[in-house]
């Protein structure tokens, strides 16, 4: 990296390079048993140069030759974005606990016997139900170093563990899972294994709702599918710098209930969406987005950021190209209510745990829509059963403005979301039934 | 490189062994309203190495090629901890083969300044049309060489260019938000992206009239869908309940997918194949080696045959189709799509809205997503359908229903077959990889539309 930069320095005005190696390890079950073992060892090298103000990108695969890297970002640099910003000077970063040497240290054997254990309760609970499983550990290394004297590097540990069932009964296909992760070794499987025997439950009948407005209770995995990504997008800075989020006169503006807060945290211990800083060297925060219902702070990275005439919140996030802003671990808080008496004092409605599709519709205008993938419907107080051939259609910044309840059944989702159960007035239903 | 991969996987012990090598090359340009966000190039070497011992799977990925045969060694090692049964993989013949990239005007030939050049133009139409406030495009092409080796003795070197090209235009006005994208991409071919100036002027309209345009009631409707979202309902709805490794471990999906089974019209033709010339599925050898075919899935209206890896295709008992495809060396080949299309029928677009008092036509692609019997889908463009003529513009729809149904209830099939080269495959983290699909203009019955 240091000769990089260095040769870089000498070719362009400034240079940045940022680099990730990871080891990962996942063990695949299918079909209720050990189907494959995998080592995956990568290393990717990006580098960023400013000459005369555009700035140049490029990035490796593999083992780098530096000389190839810098040629490659100084022929895009001549068309590229001019530059407006200026790569983060040296710093100390707060401590972040998100590496444990003990991930490291779980053989295979263990993996192995973790999975066997997911797949045997879910298989277990209900006859001919077949299970896939992963059981994965991972370290992955990211070094950040610029010519304005910005240097960095953190190691993270992660581990996760996930178990998906899929029952064929009467020509009905019907799917349940779950996951966890967590920079530390997990080693209770009951940790998902729990919530999908619940969902079994819940879905061992199926009950027809008809089309209608009804309330609905999202459970924390629905509300990560379904009802996130069009708040990422509204609350992304790039989205509200280019005019196309709703919310971007509404800082300071109540749009929300005021019992729905969102947070985006990245400096809790053991996450695997925390780390010190972001993808630019930016030292992380938690960045308040709604408070009690109110736009509070929109993310950023530094390019965005700098175009904004604002600073970088820390968000910025590099997927396979250059950085742009991403949110790291959304918190929704918290509330009083427990699910069980949401349900209790609905007399006709709906659960929804799973909706496909949801990300199709009209996000940037907060519309989502979807086929109800899992989801129940409550009769008088009581899960009836699973529904089918069931489509939603609602718009977040509508459903969101008024909330029924707030569960208290917060809990992490794939470690990129923690929320609770939310009960809303109403949802369209288009029902096949009529 | 032949002789370097054929040594490491000499003097190991297992039922199957392959080396895969890659090289590749790519650049992306990608437009935010005026902005240029990104010009970048990328390039990767990597390589894997997969293993069969047993029926158990060890698979390694790295991007450091030394000591190959050691990484063969930790792929055994890792099999034989899983592999406890006979392993089932269907014979491929041994091949020796060289094929180089297919492409007509080369997009790697032509420099970044042309490429942004277009670029420029096609998003100055639509930033200049009323009520757009922003844009977005996204544009990709690359080059990628994989050398390809076995323990039965294959050795195949294959080139491919691939090429994306994504523009949405993004209108607003008082709060409301309104999108319209265009997809389209080729194999190698640049020409395939030039001259859309009246295409892009006609989204950035759309997207202006959407803002005005009314939300359908939701319910079931009869629905007509254009050659490209029939392409992207025969892709989801029924090509990924086609891919074998959903079902082949799984008795009760193998009974209701048993071939001979009927699942529509006698009308009904969809077909899969990568050996069907010229789109971005097309290909001469599959990631296992395997020579491309183009298989019959439904024909007349009935299941006659599925998509296969070589291992699935052991495990049922049916012939090797050559669809196991890896979207780079971080992942195993399994089971894909590649060009998949219902074939073309008789009744013109006229004949086929005449007799519909009140539905839903829905054009182009906005996504689609499936659990094997359900499906869900995106109209990028929707109109309403009243008395046999197509009606006012409405807001874009998402459909969805159960493929066993939904294929019963195709009524017409049109004859005017186009194939739509925009589109990316997802499955199993892998995407998006290269396929094309397509159908002519289809009718369905009683299909579910999601609205108020």
């Amino acid at each position: 990296m240091e000769e990089i930069l260095a040769r870089a320095k000498k070719a362009a005005d400034k240079a940045e390079v940022f680099q990730v190696i990871s080891h990962r390890t996942p063990v695949h079950f299918e079909a209720n048993r050990l189907k494959q073992i995998q080592t995956k060892e990568t290393v990717g090298t990006a580098l960023r140069l400013v000459k005369n103000g555009r700035l140049g990108f490029a990035q490796v695969g593999g083992i780098v030759k530096a000389g190839e890297l810098i040629d490659m970002a100084l022929e895009t640099s001549s068309f590229g974005a001019e530059v407006n910003f200026d790569f983060p000077a040296g710093q100390s970063y707060r401590e972040i606990e998100i590496y444990d040497p003990a991930v490291e240290k779980v053989s295979i054997g263990e993996m192995i016997e973790l999975g066997q254990k997911l797949v045997d309760a879910v298989a277990g609970s209900t006859p001919g139900i077949q299970c896939e499983a992963t059981v994965s550990r991972s370290i992955t290394t990211c070094k950040i170093a610029n010519t304005q004297g910005g240097h960095a590097h953190y190691t993270k540990s992660s581990y996760s563990i996930s178990v998906e069932g899929m029952l064929v009964r009467d020509g009905d296909l019907l799917f349940v899972g779950d996951s966890r992760s967590s920079c530390r070794p997990i080693t209770d499987h009951q940790l998902v294994t729990v919530e999908v025997l619940k969902q079994l439950e819940n879905a061992r009948r199926n009950a027809a709702i008809t089309s209608g407005v009804f309330p609905v209770i999202f459970t924390p995995l629905g509300i990560a599918g379904a009802l996130l990504s069009p708040l990422i997008s509204a609350f992304n800075g790039k989205t509200v710098f280019d005019g196309a989020s709703p919310l971007k006169d509404k800082k300071g503006t109540r749009v929300f209930d005021e019992r729905f807060s969102l947070t985006d945290d990245p400096t809790i211990s053991y996450q695997p969406g925390s780390a010190p800083f972001d993808d630019e060297g930016v030292a992380t925060r938690s960045n308040v987005l709604i408070g009690n219902g109110v736009v509070n702070q929109f993310y950023y990275d530094l390019r965005t950021a700098a175009l904004a005439g604002t600073v970088s919140t820390g968000n910025g996030n590099r997927s396979g190209g250059l950085p742009s802003p991403s949110p790291h671990a959304l918190v929704i808080d918290n509330g009083p209510v427990a699910p069980q008496d949401m349900i209790k004092g609905i007399k006709q409605g709906l659960v929804i745990e799973q909706l496909m599709g949801a990300e199709q519709g009209n996000i940037l205008n907060g519309d989502f829509s979807g086929n109800v993938l899992l989801g129940y419907k409550i009769e008088n107080g009581e899960i009836a059963g699973r529904v089918k051939d069931t489509m939603v259609f609602g718009n977040i910044y509508q459903l969101l403005g008024k909330l029924e309840a707030l569960g208290n059944d917060s809990r992490w989702i794939a470690g990129y979301a923690r929320t609770p159960s939310i009960y809303l007035p109403g949802i369209s239903v288009s029902a096949k039934s009529g | 490189m032949q002789d370097r991969l054929f040594s490491a996987l000499k003097g190991h012990n297992a039922d199957y062994i392959e080396i895969r090598l890659e090289e590749s090359n790519s650049t992306r340009l990608i437009y935010r309203g005026e902005r240029l966000e990104e010009a970048g190039r990328t390039a990767a070497i990597g390589g894997n190495v997969r293993a069969l011992v047993k029926g158990g799977w060890g698979f390694i990925s790295f991007n450091n090629l030394e000591n190959l045969s050691q990484k063969v060694a930790l792929a055994i090692e890792q099999a034989t901890y899983v592999g406890k049964e006979e392993s089932k993989f269907s014979p491929s013949a041994p091949v020796t083969d060289r094929v180089d990239a297919e492409f007509g005007k080369n997009p790697l030939d032509i420099s970044l300044a042309e490429k942004k050049a277009l670029l420029d133009e096609y998003n100055s139409i639509m930033l200049g049309a009323p009520q757009i406030t922003t844009t977005s495009i996204g544009y990709a092409d690359g080059k990628k060489k994989v050398s390809f080796a076995n323990s039965e003795g294959t050795y195949i070197e294959q080139s491919r260019i691939d090429l994306t090209l994504r523009l949405t235009a993004i209108a607003g006005k008082d709060g409301e938000v309104q999108q319209v994208g265009l997809s389209t991409g080729s194999k190698g071919d640049f020409s395939a992206i030039e001259k859309l100036h009246a295409r892009v002027r006609d989204i950035a309209d759309r997207a202006a009239a959407l803002l005005t345009a009314p939300q359908v009631k939701g319910g079931p409707y009869t629905v007509v869908l254009d050659p490209v979202l029939a392409g992207v309902f025969v892709h989801e709805a029924f090509g990924h309940l086609s891919e074998a490794d959903h079902i082949y471990e799984n008795p009760q999906l193998r009974e209701m997918m048993v071939l001979g089974r009927r699942f529509g019209g006698r009308h009904l033709d969809i077909v899969d194949g990568a050996a069907v010339p010229g789109f971005r599925g097309s290909f001469k050898y599959d990631d296992e080696g395997v020579p491309a075919t183009k298989t019959y899935l439904i024909k007349e209206g009935v299941l006659t045959s599925r998509l296969h890896s070589r291992e699935t295709a052991a495990k049922m008992g049916e012939p090797i189709t050559g669809n196991a495809r890896a979207i780079s060396y971080l992942f195993p080949p399994i089971v894909r799509m590649t060009n998949t299309y219902i074939e073309p029928g008789t009744i013109n677009f006229a004949d086929m809205i005449s007799d519909i008092k009140e539905g839903v036509y829905a054009k182009d692609w906005y996504g689609g997503t499936t659990s094997l019997e359900m499906f869900t889908f995106s109209a990028g463009e929707a109109y309403m359908i009243r008395n046999g003529k197509i009606e006012e513009l409405v807001r874009p729809v998402v459909l969805t229903g159960n493929v066993f149904a939904t294929l019963e209830n195709i009524d017409a099939i049109g004859n005017d077959l186009d194939m739509n080269q925009g589109g990316g495959c997802g499955k199993a983290g892998q995407s998006p990889l290269p396929v094309s699909n397509g159908s002519p203009h289809i009718r369905i019955r009683n299909c579910l539309v999601g609205g108020k």
